[in-house]
């Protein structure tokens, strides 16, 4: 059998690395409980606050702004599982291999170190979109929230870039989180949180402040919700004044972070992988 | 001429240096160090392995002999020295070595719990671009050859150890490698799994051409049977190189005796007696007793050892003169066994 090309060989590399992501995961039907209704009850505190809000026999005005508040928890909440998935599973993903005796056998064989890396966050989206997309129907139906959608293809678009970006951002964090072990998982814990606050998830990012948004923009979830947003609910919601820029400028800069931190991630693995050899731990357990 | 593996003076240093910390941390408490002086793991060791060889490193723990797996395999850079595999160097040519060799531990437990036996090879064959028709087709030939096929849809997380390492071992032979490496594959295996290993691994090398095996291992008689050549390593030193005839060879003027005595309070006493020229001792604290493997260059030191022995209380429960093994060209040139 003659050797595969570099394209052939990457491309079935990443598959073959998605695939316990795709088909593992759906094996532990426990996530529907853990991921799908218990996301909801957090989300379902933020909707109570915002119909609060409502008067006896609100206005037409006020029933579109509750409608696009409590549109934008059940986005927040959808983004939720990808943020977490990036945070705890694909950026301490390569300690974990390192940990099982993975690792190694990942870095001696022939494929592109990107094509590892790729297989992991391809198969993180996948997994992480089905309970995604599970949470947002779900939030859909039971709060009654009607979305208007006018450019079904940008909305499609600011999706995938955004996880394209996030996605990238965990894979550069999957090297860091190697190089420093456990500790480095302190991050995850200190960035969780005051992500969710920064990034807008249950609000919008601009009721922060201009300059508090644009710093919070370093990270992919804020102008990809805030796109999002704009693209569903166009018809009501709290007004341009809480929309930080226009979707295809949040578009183009998530683009852009997209394609930085995809390249930080193969440099960092480049050098880890580099320094390992060197000195002969990180990529072998016990060393 | 090129050789499947070729080491020119290689060298491996460890440099034990500080672990890298994010946070900032108090000072090690109790004497517990961080830093540690250098580790040579290899020390200038030259050998060539030849195409179609099963080749064998023979050596205790902490001898190197991983070490030099993971140097051949890419995963380690040289200190000094250089290294081939089919010709390629292993500091320069990572690519081309990497698509030609796989590599096999003992106590593997790579893969996916929740993945299937055939699942896990399968995602492994695609790390090296095999078509996924002909990976199946070859995971489904070993395993019915390593007696595994009820358990291809069964998860890897209930695996037992011999189970797993057969997966393992297919995930090895999966890629069709020109070069395997093998460290210490039957680790902890019952009777049975070792020997379908060793039999599969001796087969696969014999019968077809331009396949290689190095093999480490510390059991004795898995080198002795199973190798062409047999490489003798301790301290990251090549201490001898031939094949497991001619190591014996070596020693065959001198005569292994090996004794059963109750427990010895001291095994010094056997150093300084004349005509023997090393030996090695295992204490068996449940049954009392102390296992002395001896090679004496004249026979009539044997009387002495007795007479040592006696002089400590001590009974002698057995005695028997062997014909030498592997272990025992080790324990003569190293002077103690593979197990101590």
């Amino acid at each position: 059998m003659s050797d595969p090309g570099f394209f052939q060989l990457n491309v079935r590399a990443l598959l073959g690395r998605s695939y316990p992501r795709v088909v593992g995961g759906m094996r532990e039907l426990s996530w529907i409980f853990f991921e799908t209704v218990l996301p909801l009850l957090s989300i379902a505190a933020y909707v109570f606050i915002y119909k609060a809000f409502l008067r006896p026999n609100p206005s037409p005005d006020q029933l579109n702004m509750v409608n696009a508040l409590i549109g934008y928890v059940v986005i927040g909440g959808t983004m939720t599982a990808f943020w977490l998935n990036v945070l705890w599973s694909m950026a301490s993903q390569l300690y974990w291999e390192k940990e099982v005796g993975n690792l190694q056998l990942y870095m001696m064989a022939p494929m592109s170190r990107m094509a590892l890396l790729g297989g992991m966050a391809v198969g993180g989206m996948f997994m992480t979109s089905t309970r995604a997309i599970t949470t947002l129907v779900v939030g859909v139906f039971i709060f009654s929230i009607v979305i208007t959608i006018t450019n079904p293809l940008l909305i499609l678009a600011v999706f995938f870039v955004t996880l394209i970006a996030l996605y990238g951002m965990g894979m550069m964090f999957a090297s860091l989180y190697l190089l420093y072990g456990r500790e480095a998982w302190n991050l995850s814990a200190l960035m969780e949180e005051p992500i969710f606050l920064l990034s807008g998830f249950y609000f919008p990012v601009k009721a922060l402040g201009q300059a508090v948004a644009i710093g919070a923009s370093i990270i992919p979830a804020t102008l990809g919700l805030d796109a999002l947003r704009q693209l569903m609910f166009s018809g009501g919601g709290p007004g341009s004044q809480f929309y930080f820029f226009s979707p295809e400028l949040e578009l183009a800069v998530l683009c852009v972070l997209a394609a930085v931190f995809l390249v930080l991630a193969k440099l960092s693995l480049a050098y880890l992988e580099k320094l390992a050899k060197r000195e002969g731990r990180l990529t072998t357990r016990h060393q | 001429m090129t050789y499947a593996a070729e080491t020119r003076e290689l060298t491996r240093i460890f440099k034990r240096k500080a672990k890298r910390h994010l946070f900032k941390r108090k000072p090690a408490e109790d004497g517990e160090k961080e830093n540690g002086g250098p580790v040579k793991a290899l020390d200038h060791v030259s050998l060539t392995i030849k195409e179609g060889e099963l080749f064998g490193l023979l050596g205790p723990n902490g001898a190197g002999k991983t070490t030099l797996i993971k140097v051949l395999c890419t995963l380690l850079l040289p200190t000094s020295g250089s290294a081939y595999v089919a010709g390629f160097d292993v500091s320069k040519d990572v690519g081309q070595i990497r698509r030609k060799i796989n590599m096999v531990s003992g106590g593997e437990t790579s893969g996916y719990g929740l993945l299937t036996t055939r699942e896990n090879i399968w995602m492994f064959s695609q790390f090296y671009g095999i078509p996924t028709k002909v990976a199946k087709q070859r995971i489904d030939d070993l395993m019915h050859t390593f007696g595994l096929t009820d358990k291809k849809n069964t998860k890897v997380r209930t695996l037992s150890t011999g189970e797993r390492q057969k997966m393992n071992m297919i995930r090895g032979f999966v890629t069709d490698p020109e070069i395997l490496f093998l460290d210490e594959p039957t680790l902890g295996l019952d009777v049975n799994a070792s020997r379908t290993i060793r039999e599969y691994v001796m087969n696969w090398v014999r019968k077809r051409e331009h396949k290689t095996v190095l093999l480490t291992t510390h059991y004795m008689a898995e080198a002795d049977m199973m190798c062409d050549r047999v490489a003798i390593i301790d301290q990251g030193r090549v201490l001898a190189l031939d094949t497991p005839a001619n190591l014996k060879k070596m020693i065959r003027k001198e005569s292994t005796v090996q004794l059963e005595v109750d427990t010895l309070k001291s095994t010094a006493p056997l150093g300084v007696i004349k005509g023997i020229n090393n030996f090695s001792s295992k204490d068996d604290i449940v049954r009392n007793v102390t296992s002395l493997t001896i090679i004496v260059e004249e026979e009539s030191a044997i009387s002495d050892i007795m007479s040592a022995i006696s002089a400590q209380g001590s009974k002698i429960r057995s005695l028997r003169k062997t014909d030498p093994t592997l272990e025992d060209v080790f324990i003569s040139m190293v002077g103690k066994g593979l197990e101590e």
